[in-house]
């Protein structure tokens, strides 16, 4: 299998781009990123569409599916959106999307804070093929099918790791 | 009734993690650490509201309440609908034990109506222990306090509002007043602080309500309140049981709060941003006078609403637990199978 070579930089301003012409977006509009990967790309995002408001961050360990099987995760954080989702257009971001369950989970706790408007989704990386929940990213820089890992790691100075995903046993 | 305080393991599962909740003793200082920093999590930064998840959902907890409580009850109770659990209540004083039914064939029956979770208040100590010695190997057992012994969740819950209010307890020195000897908040709170290091912990009592072996506990044992305030930065009042004085180990409540009584001139004492603190329900005017109960350096609601977000995180923290040994027993048979 072959690496791809990517440009951090340059995938966060073609995702930039793709939002800023989107006829729902302003300098208005709200985003919140999951944490973590997803929190460093909306900070990065945030400040290339020059965001009025500050970004939300949720950490979604309490809405997985996955309680029952696998526990909590060993540092989950208070979930902080700075203000109020009721009617706002959302833009959703996270690193990688692939199952889309961390997404459901997400959109779970959006709406126990309220009932936003609308969410739009961005993702920095589609991981295609695996889906198990009909959820596709609005927006997305890159999208492959290939077994890969996307590491981030942030948030200043960000970068991506890739390597390949080890069979799992 | 065998109690079996010394084995306080049986709290562990086998990666080390906590299955029940009983007691403090025997626990490493990243159990606590653990507990902590989830409830932190439970608590919204901005609004200071415990917002409810679905943490629990399909898991059935049942309070079994053999003494009176109102306060570790009704938290409890908010605590598990707060992680989506199904939660019943049960004051068996009232019920099946006095028909004759013993405790063990109680639990049984409790635990064959599909509970995954006791949270169990008896006034005999050990009583804890001994329903987690005899519960089916899925069901966990939480201490909500027994008799004497422990009251693991308050002393939990006070650490969390002492590292929320002054920071790090290792920075503090902190002094508990009043019956050392026979509170079971004391005995939970004086381990949690030692495991937690605090600079220095202190009991402040009548020689009649300290332990007769104080330094075992690692404390500084303190009969006068002016020396033993001096320079605290959490000051710890307990209830004053009425039993006590009945037992002749103190003359009066009068008598009491002329020498033990938390006034705001002796609260001088500590230093000037101290927090007063005391797990309720209050003697006004036995202990504590409400000029300090009701003044601004009073944590004591604070103290009732962190219980919620330390329960939740007890109860998360034992299922999560629970789960992962689940999977980790799910992956050692897989890689001996294939």
């Amino acid at each position: 299998m072959i690496m791809p070579n990517l440009d951090l930089d340059s995938l966060l301003d073609q995702l930039a781009d793709a939002i800023r012409q989107a006829p729902f977006f302003s300098a208005d509009s709200k985003m919140i990123g999951l944490r973590t990967g997803g929190e460093y790309i909306a900070l990065a995002l945030a400040e290339r569409l020059q965001l009025n408001e500050a970004i939300g961050v949720l950490d979604s360990s309490f809405y997985r599916d996955d309680f029952a099987t696998s526990g909590l995760s060993a540092q989950v954080q208070p979930s902080n959106i700075p203000w109020d989702v009721q009617d706002q257009t959302i833009i959703l971001v996270d690193d990688v999307v692939h199952t889309g369950r961390t997404i459901r989970a997400a959109m779970n706790e959006i709406f126990d804070y309220g009932r936003p408007a609308r969410i739009i989704l961005a993702c920095l990386i589609d991981r295609q093929g695996g889906r198990e929940l009909p959820i596709q990213p609005d927006f997305y820089a890159y999208a492959t099918a290939d077994a890969l890992r996307f590491k981030l790691q942030g948030p200043r100075p960000l970068s991506l790791r890739i390597e390949p995903l080890e069979d799992t046993l | 009734m065998s109690p079996r305080l010394n084995a306080p393991n049986i709290q562990l599962n086998e990666l080390g993690k906590l299955k029940h909740f009983l007691t403090l003793e025997g626990l490493k200082q990243t159990h606590l650490l653990e507990i902590l920093d989830l409830a932190e999590s439970f608590i919204n930064p901005q609004t200071n509201e415990i917002k409810k998840v679905p943490l629990l959902r399909g898991k059935t907890i049942m309070n079994l309440f053999f003494e009176p409580s109102t306060r570790t009850r009704t938290t409890f109770e908010i605590a598990e609908k707060r992680l989506s659990a199904d939660v019943m209540n049960l004051n068996i004083s009232a019920s099946a034990t006095k028909k004759g039914e013993s405790l063990l064939d109680t639990l049984w029956n409790l635990e064959a109506m599909q509970a995954d979770m006791f949270v169990v208040r008896h006034a005999e100590s050990g009583a804890a222990h001994f329903f987690a010695e005899h519960v089916a190997p899925h069901v966990h057992v939480l201490n909500a306090g027994d008799g004497q012994h422990a009251h693991p969740t308050q002393a939990m819950l006070d650490m969390f509002t002492i590292r929320k209010l002054k920071g790090d307890v290792f920075d503090l020195n902190v002094a508990i007043v009043g019956d050392i000897l026979h509170s079971r908040v004391a005995r939970s709170q004086i381990q949690a602080l030692s495991l937690l290091e605090a600079r220095e912990i202190r009991v402040i009592g009548p020689k009649t309500l300290i332990p007769s072996y104080p330094e075992s506990l690692g404390v500084q044992v303190y009969h006068d309140m002016k020396q033993g305030l001096d320079g605290v930065d959490v000051v710890i009042m307990l209830r004053l049981q009425n039993e006590r004085m009945q037992s002749a180990l103190l003359p009066s409540a009068e008598e009491y709060f002329k020498t033990y009584g938390l006034t705001e001139e002796r609260l001088n004492y500590a230093k000037a941003d101290a927090i007063v603190m005391h797990p309720g329900p209050i003697n006004r005017g036995v202990e504590i006078d409400s000029a300090v109960a009701d003044g601004p350096q009073s944590v004591i609601l604070q103290q009732v609403t962190y219980g919620i977000a330390v329960r939740m995180a007890v109860m998360a923290t034992i299922m999560s637990n629970a789960a992962q040994l689940q999977q980790a027993d799910a992956q050692a048979s897989t890689e001996t199978h294939s």
